[in-house]
């Protein structure tokens, strides 16, 4: 049996002043982290302070886009259903996603993931990931 | 300082209520309020210090201090989700403890199984900074402990049968709750058999949505002189927001594993030293993932904890939820931390059904996980005796 992903229509994310390079380059198909030349951390959601040091000036960054599944759930009740999941970063930190473009049956912790942007409506896409 | 014999649950009401459709959820906050003030032997006017949460509706503290006419020296609106009330408690004992009020009143009601039309929460706050990295994920109730279950299973090969073993006992103990929304006893086969909601929560691995509320009083050691009620002391307390770290998390672990601690140290007891648990029940993993955190077993040993009806009243080691929790009785307005209280409260007083009574319960626990274990949530841990 195979549940093959679905896309959704998915709302248009709120750009913020301090978040407005992140959705510019997910239109180019880049995925940005945050940086704290402070304390070198790295953290997502990217904020203007970085959350371990409260440095307030933390620098954006380009990731490869690569990760694992941290972890997932293949959300069955719905009208189509989807995986809710954590990738961790090759870079070492971790985001809320959806695993796409896959059997959702197939879906497994550990398993390498690469980003892919999924349009929203009337909005900047937004980064999801499907298998390697 | 510390709040450790310095306050007093003198009044508990559980609303017999699940499904208010002609009521306001004013109005049964009222009605709660009402209830624990007749439990206690107390009026309205005795009430000078009250605690709500973000289900009270309008401008929360002021508009039910207005309507239900309270005459107030002290409040408290602290939000931390289903968990509230649990916080409430320990924050009315300080209060107390610092002057500050002698009888206080804490309240919860809500209408959703009334107002939801059905499908699966999805609670949207204000415009969250996390929001906009969050939503178009889709993330709902359920899935967000869903992620938790599922990276648990990974790391310590916790089952969906084990998972099962809570709502077993959890029904086990429903059957003798005339007022619990869902009264028969399932097995392990029937909650693994039921639909799947989100991998790997079945539909009788979450909670039940009902309406309806509960209220609490809390009372300085004067004012309980003068109360006819079991005297049931606050021992310890607490509280922990656990969060997502900047993306550098556990999600195995809840905000129990440092809000259990300092309640324990605060109290002078252990966990063995506990014979009755009201442990905040969303959905099963949620009690897995609390009992290893408050160190009733090692971490990643919950799910055989919970295993073969260790938390069934006069068969496991571990009594919980013996009103049914909210996986079987109650979870008025999507919050379930003010039950918990007030079934630890029967327990101490010997006032919980004959057939799930725990014997000689001198020493109970109530523990409150509000928000999500996937994202962020806020732990609070009650531990009370009876003197």
């Amino acid at each position: 049996m195979a549940t093959p992903a679905q896309d959704r229509k998915i709302a248009a994310p709120a750009v913020t002043p301090d978040t407005q390079a992140f959705w510019e380059a997910a239109k180019q198909g880049t995925l940005l982290l945050k940086k704290c030349p402070k304390c070198k951390e790295l953290h997502y959601y990217p904020r203007p302070h970085c959350p371990f040091c409260f440095h307030d000036q933390t620098e954006w960054v380009e990731a490869q886009g690569t990760g694992v599944i941290y972890t997932f759930s293949v959300t069955r009740r719905a009208e189509i259903p989807y995986a809710f999941a954590y990738v961790t970063l090759d870079e070492g930190v971790t985001m809320m996603t959806n695993i796409v473009d896959c059997d959702l049956d197939a879906i497994r912790i550990g398993q390498k993931v690469k980003v892919v942007f999924k349009p929203t409506i009337d909005g900047p896409p937004v980064p999801m990931f499907a298998p390697l | 300082m510390s709040i450790k014999g310095k306050a007093y649950i003198a009044g508990i009401y559980e609303h017999p209520t699940r499904k208010a459709p002609d009521k306001t959820v004013a109005q049964l906050h009222a009605e709660v309020a009402r209830g624990a003030l007749e439990d206690a032997g107390l009026t309205k006017d005795d009430v000078d210090g009250y605690f709500c949460a973000g289900d009270a509706p309008g401008l929360g503290g002021f508009s039910m201090a207005e309507y239900m006419g309270l005459k107030l020296r002290h409040i408290d609106t602290t939000e931390t989700g289903g968990s509230a009330y649990v916080v409430h408690v320990s924050h009315a004992a300080q209060a107390i403890a610092a002057g500050k009020c002698s009888v206080a009143l804490v309240t919860l009601a809500g209408r959703p199984r009334s107002e939801r039309a059905g499908g699966l929460l999805s609670i949207t706050f204000g415009p969250a900074p996390d929001a906009p990295f969050e939503l178009p994920f889709a993330p709902v109730t359920a899935n967000r402990y869903a992620v938790s279950a599922m990276r648990h299973m990974y790391q310590y090969g916790t089952t969906s049968e084990q998972l099962a073993w809570v709502k077993v006992a959890a029904s086990h103990h429903a059957q003798y709750n005339p007022n619990a929304v869902l009264q028969d006893v399932v097995t392990v086969e029937d909650v693994v058999n039921s639909p799947m909601i989100s991998d790997p929560l079945h539909r009788l691995d979450c909670c039940v949505v009902s309406d309806g509320g509960g209220a609490v009083i809390v009372v300085s050691p004067e004012v309980m002189k003068g109360l006819k009620k079991p005297r049931v002391k606050i021992m310890g307390a607490g509280e922990f927001p656990k969060h997502l770290n900047g993306g550098k998390m556990d999600l195995t672990v809840s905000g129990a594993a440092w809000s259990g601690p300092t309640a324990f140290t605060e109290a002078g007891v252990k966990p063995s030293d506990i014979k009755y648990a009201s442990i905040y029940d969303s959905f099963t993993i949620t009690v897995v993932i609390t009992v290893e955190d408050l160190g009733f077993c090692k971490k990643g040993e919950g799910g055989k904890f919970v295993a073969d009806g260790n938390l069934i009243s006069g068969i496991g080691k571990l009594p919980f939820n013996t009103d049914g929790g909210g996986l079987c009785n109650n979870h008025p307005a999507d919050r379930g931390g003010m039950t918990k209280i007030i079934e630890a409260v029967r327990q101490l007083r010997g006032e919980a059904h004959p057939k799930v009574q725990v014997k000689n319960c001198d020493l109970a626990l109530a523990h409150g996980t509000g928000g999500s274990l996937g994202t962020r949530h806020g732990s609070a841990t009650l531990i009370m005796e009876r003197e």
